[in-house]
């Protein structure tokens, strides 16, 4: 290690840090951020700013995800999507809200790992489809359901799409992290096969599923007492 | 190669989607604010529409006024004219399981599309740009899904703009977010924070210890990416750091299960930070929940107990 390695970038991670810590606006804390960075490593102000429009443009690929499909989860929600998907889940006598989110779990990692990583995402099938179901199944048979509680169900239809999605998609062999760490490795002189970086992540994506399973189901038999207690706190 | 169906094309399609909100938005006498709030969405239309015309000072101009727009209260919230709860459960019961399909169209359409348009040619012309796949074959769906939503709920394609303008308002300055969040990694590796980073975890950690090597290489990925919002550019600056030299080198581990592992291990990181917008910071937005941080929170146990898990699976895998 040489010792003329500059720390000074790393105020841009403070200022992102004591920014998400305090809460300021998330959108203002990292153009603050990123200006800050430039400026610790001594980029003039106008470089600064091509820098930040540059990787503006080349990065405008990403929202697309999010945003193509909202015309489509608009309408269908003017027409009764949520309500149906809520019927629907209401009519399977069995399901619980954290069941449910384990066999969605299972499906999109399953799904993830054989390379189909569209099949799921929270724009096309959590808002509409995943997050009301779960509601719905809470509410069948606990009653209706207190904000803070309906809440914590959403925010947990959200993590299941995304363990789901990272831990399955890293054991499929043409995903591009895999084909990144072949190369890497490779660059560096070590011959490693891709297939067998896919399979070494299969234990990883086994415990992934069981962990976030059982808190679903532990979840599951809290609910009484999570609206017990939610309800307590509104009439306090 | 040229290609009939191009990237450039949803960027387009985009921005002319994103003007038309714009539009709308500064008509909307409900709303507070509609001239700023229209001016914001208008910003991003331009990035969209002509991103790659202007000189990059200029989108960085743009940016700028983008953050302080959404980042000082400039974006606000218009009124929507939203259906009654009877009238939605009407329409529920008279179009049933029908409703599904509009969104079953984006998700097979785009699996399809990924898995045949690759390296399709009529004539010398390219179907779908190759490395851009996934989102052509996206862009296909919602086409196709949108065009099958307006024809069973017999509305015009402006209710469908409408609606989208609704949802955006809902989730507010923040969709700007991933966006603004990759530039700032982009930043960050120009300016050398990963040079930095990687030279503190590896000068102040007795590596000579298997174990304690195993749980630096693990926990360094997980860190870095919470920094950085992104597994990917852990990986070369922890590998690089302490993954060949030490792992590979001084313990002679099995390279494979340590990429597998170690890039797992930043997984875990993305499930606890807030750089890693796209995934949780969005959803939160998306679904409306009152604390921005909620899916963070929810993930938080999942991530650190995996994170344990892989620390004990790369000692016994590895060695």
């Amino acid at each position: 290690m040489t010792a003329d390695v500059s720390l000074w970038p790393l105020i841009g991670v403070a200022v992102v840090i004591v920014g998400f810590v305090l809460r300021f606006n998330p959108v203002l804390v990292v153009a603050v951020a990123g200006i800050a960075t430039g400026l610790a490593a001594k980029l003039p102000l106008d470089l600064i700013l091509a820098k930040l429009g540059t990787g503006f443009v080349k990065t405008r690929n990403l929202p697309l995800t999010l945003l193509l499909p909202l015309p489509i989860i608009g309408l269908l929600e003017r027409h009764g999507l949520r309500e149906r998907a809520q019927a629907w889940i209401a009519g399977i006598r069995s399901a619980t809200a954290g069941r449910l989110l384990v066999v969605y779990l299972f499906i999109r990692e399953l799904a993830a790992a054989m390379g189909l990583t569209s099949l799921g995402g929270h724009a096309p099938m959590v808002r509409p489809l995943v997050a009301p179901m779960t509601e719905a199944a809470a509410e069948k048979t606990h009653g209706p359901i207190p904000q803070p509680v309906r809440d914590k169900w959403k925010a947990m239809a959200s993590a299941t799409d995304n363990v789901g999605l990272f831990f399955g998609e890293d054991i499929f062999v043409a995903f591009g992290s895999i084909v990144l760490m072949q190369t890497f490795l490779a660059e560096n002189g070590i011959v490693t096969d891709p297939l067998h970086i896919a399979l070494w992540g299969i234990p990883t994506a086994i415990a992934a599923f069981l962990i976030h399973a059982a808190r679903l189901i532990r979840l599951d038999h809290r609910l009484p007492q999570d609206i017990a207690r939610a309800r307590a706190e509104e009439t306090k | 190669m040229t290609a009939l169906l191009k990237l450039d094309q949803l960027f387009l399609l985009t921005g002319i989607a994103l003007v038309i909100v714009a539009v709308l938005t500064w008509r909307d006498r409900s709303n507070p604010r509609r001239w700023s709030s229209g001016l914001f969405w208008a910003l991003w239309a331009v990035i969209y529409l002509a991103g790659d015309l202007l000189p990059p000072m200029v989108s960085g101009l743009i940016v700028v006024m983008l953050a302080a727009l959404g980042g000082l209260g400039g974006v606000s919230l218009g009124k929507h004219g939203t259906r009654e709860p009877a009238e939605r459960q009407t329409s529920a019961t008279r179009l049933g399981n029908k409703l599904f399909l509009p969104i079953l169209a984006i998700t097979l359409l785009a699996l399809v599309g990924t898995l045949t348009l690759k390296d399709v040619h009529i004539g010398s012309l390219l179907v779908a740009e190759t490395k851009n796949i996934t989102l052509i074959s996206v862009g296909l769906g919602a086409l196709v899904g949108l065009a099958a939503a307006l024809w069973m709920t017999r509305e015009t394609p402006m209710q469908a703009l409408r609606e989208s303008r609704r949802l955006l308002e809902t989730m507010g300055p923040a969709v700007i977010l991933p966006q603004m969040l990759a530039t700032l990694g982009l930043l960050f590796t120009d300016a050398g924070v990963g040079k930095a980073v990687a030279h503190l975890t590896t000068s102040y950690i007795p590596v000579d210890n298997a174990f304690i090597a195993v749980a630096a290489y693990a926990l360094g990925m997980a860190l870095f990416t919470m920094v950085m919002g992104n597994a990917f550019a852990a990986f070369p600056v922890m590998t690089a750091g302490i993954g060949i030299p030490i792992l590979l080198g001084m313990h002679h581990g099995n390279p494979a299960v340590m990429a597998a592992i170690g890039m797992f291990c930043g997984y875990c990181g993305t499930l606890m930070t807030p750089m890693a917008a796209n995934f949780n910071i969005i959803p939160a937005a998306l679904l409306e929940l009152k604390d921005k941080n909620g899916v963070i929170r929810a993930q938080l146990p999942t991530a650190l107990l995996l994170l344990a898990v892989n620390i004990v699976l790369l000692k016994l895998l590895m060695f």
